[in-house]
C-alpha cells in the first residue's frame, strides 16, 4: 500500500515544515513561551504563524476530503476518530503543561535537534522515552 | 494586556506558518498522511511493516531543515532558558502527552483545525490553555 514516492513527498514535507517553523520563530522556545505568557510583554506572532498555516492549509484538506487516493497512489488517510473522551483531553492538557515549561513542542523541538542544540537534545530523549512509554502501556494483548 | 512590539514579527511569523501550511497540504494530497510531528514519530515507537520509511524520511527532513537554512543564511537564534530537570519533565510531559491526546500543535493545530474537526478544536483549546496556565504559574505566581 505504500508506494516508492512517498518517502519522497515526506522528505520534502518535512524539509518545509522544518524551514517554515525556523522563518516563524516557533523553533525558538523563548519566543514560543513569549507568546504563551499573555500576563508579560506579550508576543502575539505565534498566532498569526498557526492562522497563515490553517489559511493555506484549509483548502487543501477541504479539496482532500474529496478525494480517496493521493498523487503518489498511497491512500489517503484521513483521521476517523471523532470521541472526544478522556484521553483526548487529559494528553492534550499534559501537553500543555509541558509546552509551557520548556518552549518546545515536538516539530520545533526536532529541528532544534537538527541544530545541534543541547537543551532540545535533552528535551528530545525525554520526549522519546514518553512517546516509548505510551506504546507500551498501550500496547495490543497477545 | 501589555503586547512586545518589538518582539513581534507578522510577516515573518505569517510567511513561516503559510510554509507550514504548505509542507501539511503536499503530505496529505501528495501521500495522503496527516503531517503531525507527534503521530509521525510516536508511530515509529510501534513499527508496522511498509509503513517506517516515510515517517523516517519525514523526520530527517525536518532534521535537515536547518542545514539547508544554513547554506543560504544565517540560522535564527534559538534560545532555551530551561534547565535539564525542567527540560526532562518536560520531554516527558510533552511525549506522553501528546499520545493519549493523540496530535500535537502541528496535528491537531493546523491539520485538525483545517479541517474543522472539533475534536482537534478541544485538543487545541486544551493544550493551549494549559501552556497558557503553566507559564503564568512559572513566571508569575513561582517567581523563576
Amino acid at each position: 500500500m505504500k508506494t516508492f514516492v512517498a518517502p519522497f513527498v515526506a522528505l520534502f514535507a518535512g524539509l518545509v515544515l522544518g524551514i517554515g517553523l525556523l522563518l516563524s520563530g516557533m523553533a525558538n522556545p523563548a519566543k514560543v513561551i513569549a507568546f504563551l505568557d499573555l500576563a508579560g510583554p506579550w508576543d502575539p506572532s505565534l498566532a498569526l504563524v498557526m492562522g497563515g498555516a490553517i489559511a493555506v492549509a484549509f483548502p487543501a484538506f477541504t479539496w482532500a476530503k474529496s478525494r480517496t487516493v493521493a498523487w503518489s497512489g498511497d491512500r489517503l488517510q484521513l483521521p476517523t476518530a471523532r470521541q472526544i473522551d478522556a484521553p483526548l483531553v487529559l494528553g492534550s492538557l499534559t501537553f500543555g503543561v509541558g509546552w509551557g515549561l520548556a518552549g518546545y513542542c515536538p516539530g520545533p523541538a526536532l529541528v532544534s535537534l537538527g541544530m545541534a542544540s543541547q537543551p532540545a537534545i535533552v528535551f528530545v530523549v525525554a520526549m522519546g522515552v514518553g512517546m516509548a512509554a505510551h506504546a507500551l502501556l498501550t500496547r495490543p494483548k497477545a | 494586556m501589555n503586547i512586545a512590539w518589538d518582539a513581534f514579527t507578522p510577516w515573518t511569523s505569517l510567511a513561516g506558518g503559510a510554509l507550514i501550511g504548505l509542507a501539511a497540504a503536499l503530505l496529505i494530497l501528495g501521500s495522503g498522511r496527516i503531517a503531525g510531528i507527534s503521530g509521525i514519530v510516536g508511530g515509529l515507537f510501534r513499527p508496522a511493516s511498509g509503513d517506517t520509511g516515510w515517517r523516517i524520511a519525514f523526520v530527517v527532513g525536518l532534521l535537515a531543515a536547518p542545514l539547508v537554512w544554513g547554506l543560504f543564511a544565517a540560522l535564527p537564534a534559538v534560545q532555551s532558558d530551561a534547565g535539564t530537570a525542567t527540560l526532562v519533565i518536560a520531554g516527558l510531559l510533552v511525549g506522553v502527552g501528546t499520545r493519549y491526546g493523540a496530535g500535537c500543535t502541528s496535528g491537531h493545530g493546523v491539520c485538525g483545525l483545517a479541517r474543522l474537526s472539533p475534536r482537534s478544536l478541544v485538543a487545541t483549546l486544551a493544550f493551549m490553555g494549559a501552556g497558557f496556565v503553566t507559564v503564568y504559574i512559572v513566571r508569575h505566581l513561582a517567581g523563576a
